[in-house]
């Protein structure tokens, strides 16, 4: 078969750093070919060559046997790659169809031509069965339309490579499988598909061939036919991967309890939440799926004391709690793991030693009588918080930013832990990590969990809920569905939940 | 056009970065020599005038020294501010209000002796500063109104207060007419270090100000609390740090050190309030926070090299007949040169040729 990309050799370097050495490989028409690697590893890097973002140092690209030019976004798509970012590049108060024509006219033109362009997209719609109405607003479609419209863009620039960067990360099971039709019938139709995703399980089912990057470099390749997830996820990571075991779970005795939580704010974009009834006990995880912008954040910040409900009870230890500040709820013992751990959770310009420390700052071994920092005493403590959680650093010292994802979110959980807190709130606890720092963070959840915490995960990966939870609920538009026990939890039955059934 | 790029470096000479404000400045006197030429004199024998002008004598040395008392108290104020990403632009306003306090303590209301009269001027003016940034923290946590604008228009009110007092209710009659306040006492009066010079006891108390700075931002919480709030406050936050309170603390320090400049000037340099007591020393004092890169130790060096260039400018402008405004030039290109320096010690310019 005739290879519609070739790449050759291609090396990238940013100062010291190898961000791609010596890569090789080729598309071929019609594939599916996914590229999987841990963050850092030279995905990223990778396309932005590919699509002109970078120039890269060393080697060739080939596109349908013509050499690319380098750093030219332009180039890329005028030749037929398209790609879709993982964020949309939409502009909100335009329509679909204006969102199309934009960049493909001349600025000074006057004449839109509306109607071929719109004949255009209703004959791509057809043969791509990509259902959406040409005139509506950006800012009335859901995330699968704008995933949908962001196709439809590449493909009206009659693009025959098209570059998937984590297409599946805000959609629901039901959208993603329809995500997984579409790609298929492109496929059929001739185009080239590479796709960029950290969920081993998608790449597995969709796509023909899989590249793993490691460092830089090629780890791996091999036909998906062939392949099974413990040896690519090794192949990933570089090593065995050791996945913790969920044991039994013994509910003690109830620590936490909303009752008729209300929440609304003045922000227009704000889901309001209705009517939250939660009961969670120690040593039991209840996970909460949802489709992001359903209400979680603002639950997160009521279950961590950042937003004071506007009408219900809070229970924390049978206890009802009326104060609502950061501070008071991690002093009754509740630990919050933030969804954006790098803006939320670390402060990446100070060091590892003054980041694992930040929640001790009332505790009279770290700071003395006077307020002044025990530096020794802090660092021995950080330094005992990184072993414990195998947090790998050079300097206890380097600024915490310099510590790669799933080192800064084992730190952030180890800080939290090592407070001894009695429930646990994590947000997408391992959202962009990969499969080593995955199973490590799992590890610390379940611990926790053995340890007669309670603990509540708001995530959007299925998978990862229910390998985790001992009970389920769906979130959807601000409201709470019943809790799911294991032997309700089913993945498809969430899904449909998740897009707002029994609501 | 030229197209480049920046890229961080991964290694950072620590020889480099000690020497880099050196070399910014050695680049911008070069750069000034331009516009010293342009003023059609001598740029060689200008820069020996300012030189001499600023250190020549034990009466220059002195004379930069006194200059630099109010600028390393405004550079503190600025340098506590800006480490917490507060942007406190009202340094002059608080310089006047701690002047006020000591003109309604110092004049004659209250009577101690100078062990304890000069430090609770001290402490009157730091609290009378600190109390004007106060509701400002208010309106800008409560309401979102940016501290740029109501700290820098508070400035205005604070100079326009002063001058109706010094023009009606506090004007001194023994002033034969001049808008100035009463004398502050002997016994608050801060006394002359160098015998027949103007350099008086605040200098010593702006050094040891910035050492105690030096050591709660590095070594206390309030630092630490400083220092999280202002790369992060989300993230501090998160972790139980009250960033408010911070804020507040931040801006009483920060006022406080603002206000005491008023007061080395009013019971120092002066002996009395005047509408012309600061030429500025408020806004200054950003500049001399920048130049030290927002260490309070660096702040001591930086005060002194600015006050010497004003110093010695307007020596300059006196013996080459240039005017004085290039005092306000050169500090400008200094200022560019050692910021353009910090840029980059942190990032190196890559060129990848010209765009077509």
């Amino acid at each position: 078969m005739q290879p519609i990309l070739k790449v050759e050799s291609i090396s990238k370097f940013f100062g010291n750093l190898i961000a791609n050495s010596d890569i090789s490989f080729s598309v071929n028409k019609g594939e599916i070919l996914a590229i999987l690697g841990e963050n850092g590893a030279g995905k990223t890097t990778l396309m932005n060559i590919l699509f002109g973002h970078y120039m890269p140092d060393k080697g060739n690209i080939y596109f349908k046997n013509k050499p690319l030019t380098f750093g030219n976004t332009g180039n890329s798509i005028s030749l037929g790659i398209g790609m879709v970012h993982q964020h949309f590049t939409l502009a909100d108060n335009l329509t679909v169809l204006e969102n199309i024509i934009i960049g493909h006219k001349s600025l000074f033109s006057l004449d839109l031509s509306k109607k071929a362009s719109i004949e255009k997209l209703n004959s791509l719609i057809d043969k791509f069965n990509l259902p959406i109405n040409p005139n509506a607003m950006v800012s009335d479609l859901s995330v699968s339309e704008k995933q949908r419209l962001e196709i439809l863009k590449t493909l009206y620039k009659d693009c025959e490579l098209l570059i998937l960067d984590e297409p599946t990360a805000a959609l629901t099971p039901q959208e993603t499988e329809a995500l997984y039709k579409t790609i298929n019938n492109m496929v059929k139709q001739g185009l080239s598909v590479i796709l960029i995703s950290h969920k081993l399980h998608e790449v597995l089912s969709i796509s023909d061939r899989i590249i793993v990057l490691r460092n830089g470099k090629i780890a791996g390749e091999q036909l998906t036919k062939s392949a099974d997830y413990k040896s690519i996820a090794s192949l990933i990571v570089g090593k065995e991967i050791q996945y913790p075991k969920k044991t039994k779970s013994l509910p003690l005795n109830k620590i936490l309890k909303l009752e008729n939580i209300f929440y609304e704010t003045d922000l227009d974009l704000d889901v309001k939440i209705e009517n939250l009834n939660l009961e969670l006990s120690g040593g039991e995880i209840i996970g909460i799926a949802g489709v992001a912008g359903n209400g979680q954040q603002n639950f997160a910040k009521i279950l961590s004391g950042h937003v004071k409900p506007t009408n219900g009870k809070l229970f924390f230890d049978n206890k009802e709690i009326n104060t609502f500040s950061a501070k008071s709820f991690m002093e009754l013992g509740i630990a919050y793991i933030p969804e954006d751990r790098n803006k939320d959770g670390l402060v990446g310009d100070m060091s590892i030693w003054e980041n694992a420390i930040m929640t001790e700052t009332s505790n009279r071994e770290i700071v003395n009588n006077f307020g002044f920092i025990k530096s020794k005493k802090s660092k021995e403590k950080s330094s005992k918080i990184c072993q414990l959680n195998d947090v790998r650093y050079q300097s206890i010292d380097q600024p915490s930013r310099l510590l790669s994802g799933g080192n800064v979110q084992k730190l952030l959980i180890g800080k939290w832990l090592n407070r001894k807190p009695k429930l646990i709130i994590a947000c997408q606890p391992t959202r962009g990590l990969d499969e080593g720092a995955i199973a490590a963070v799992h590890k610390m959840l379940l611990e926790a969990r053995k340890n007669g915490n309670g603990i509540i995960i708001i995530g959007e990966d299925l998978d990862e809920l229910i390998t985790l939870s001992d009970k389920i609920c769906v979130m959807y538009n601000g409201k709470l569905s019943n809790p799911l026990t294991s032997s309700n939890i089913e993945k498809l039955k969430i899904g449909m939940m998740m897009s707002g059934e029994g609501f | 056009m030229i197209n480049f790029r920046l890229e961080e470096r991964e290694n950072r000479n620590v020889r480099i970065q000690i020497l880099s404000p050196f070399i910014a400045v050695f680049v911008s006197l070069i750069i000034s020599c331009f516009f010293i030429f342009l003023a059609g004199v001598s740029p060689v024998d200008s820069l020996k005038e300012l030189l001499i002008g600023s250190f020549g004598s034990r009466n220059a040395i002195a004379e930069t020294l006194s200059r630099a008392t109010p600028l390393i108290l405004t550079g503190l104020a600025a340098s506590i501010a800006f480490r917490a990403k507060f942007w406190n632009i009202g340094a002059e306003g608080q310089l006047y209000a701690g002047a006020l306090a000591v003109t309604f303590f110092g004049t004659g209301l209250i009577e101690l002796p100078s062990i304890l009269m000069i430090p609770f001027l001290f402490l009157v003016g730091a609290i009378a500063g600190g109390l004007l940034l106060l509701p400002l923290v208010l309106l800008k946590n409560y309401f979102k109104v940016d501290e740029v604008v109501s700290t820098l228009l508070t400035n205005f009110i604070i100079i326009l207060l002063v001058s109706y007092l010094l023009e009606g209710p506090w004007k001194d009659p023994m002033s034969l007419g001049w808008p100035q306040g009463a004398s502050v006492i002997d016994q608050g009066v801060l006394p002359q270090i160098v015998a027949r010079t103007r350099l008086h006891l605040g200098f010593i108390f702006s050094i040891l100000f910035a050492m105690l700075v030096w050591i709660i931002l590095s070594k206390h919480l309030i630092g630490y609390q400083i220092k999280a709030v202002g790369y992060n406050s989300s993230a501090a936050k998160h972790s139980g740090i009250p960033v408010l309170k911070t804020i507040f603390i931040v801006a009483l320090l920060s006022g406080g050190m603002a206000g005491m400049a008023g007061v080395t000037e009013t019971a120092g340099l002066k002996g009395y309030l005047t509408l012309d007591l600061s030429p500025g020393f408020g806004y200054a004092g950003i500049a001399v926070a920048m130049l030290a890169a927002l260490h309070p130790i660096g702040v001591i060096a930086s005060g002194i090299f600015l006050a010497s260039i004003y110093v010695g400018a307007d020596a300059m402008s006196r013996s080459m007949n240039v005017p004085s405004y290039l005092a306000d030039v050169i500090v400008a290109i200094t200022i560019l040169c050692v910021l353009v320096s910090l840029v980059m010690n942190q990032y190196k310019f890559k060129f990848s040729g010209l765009k077509k």
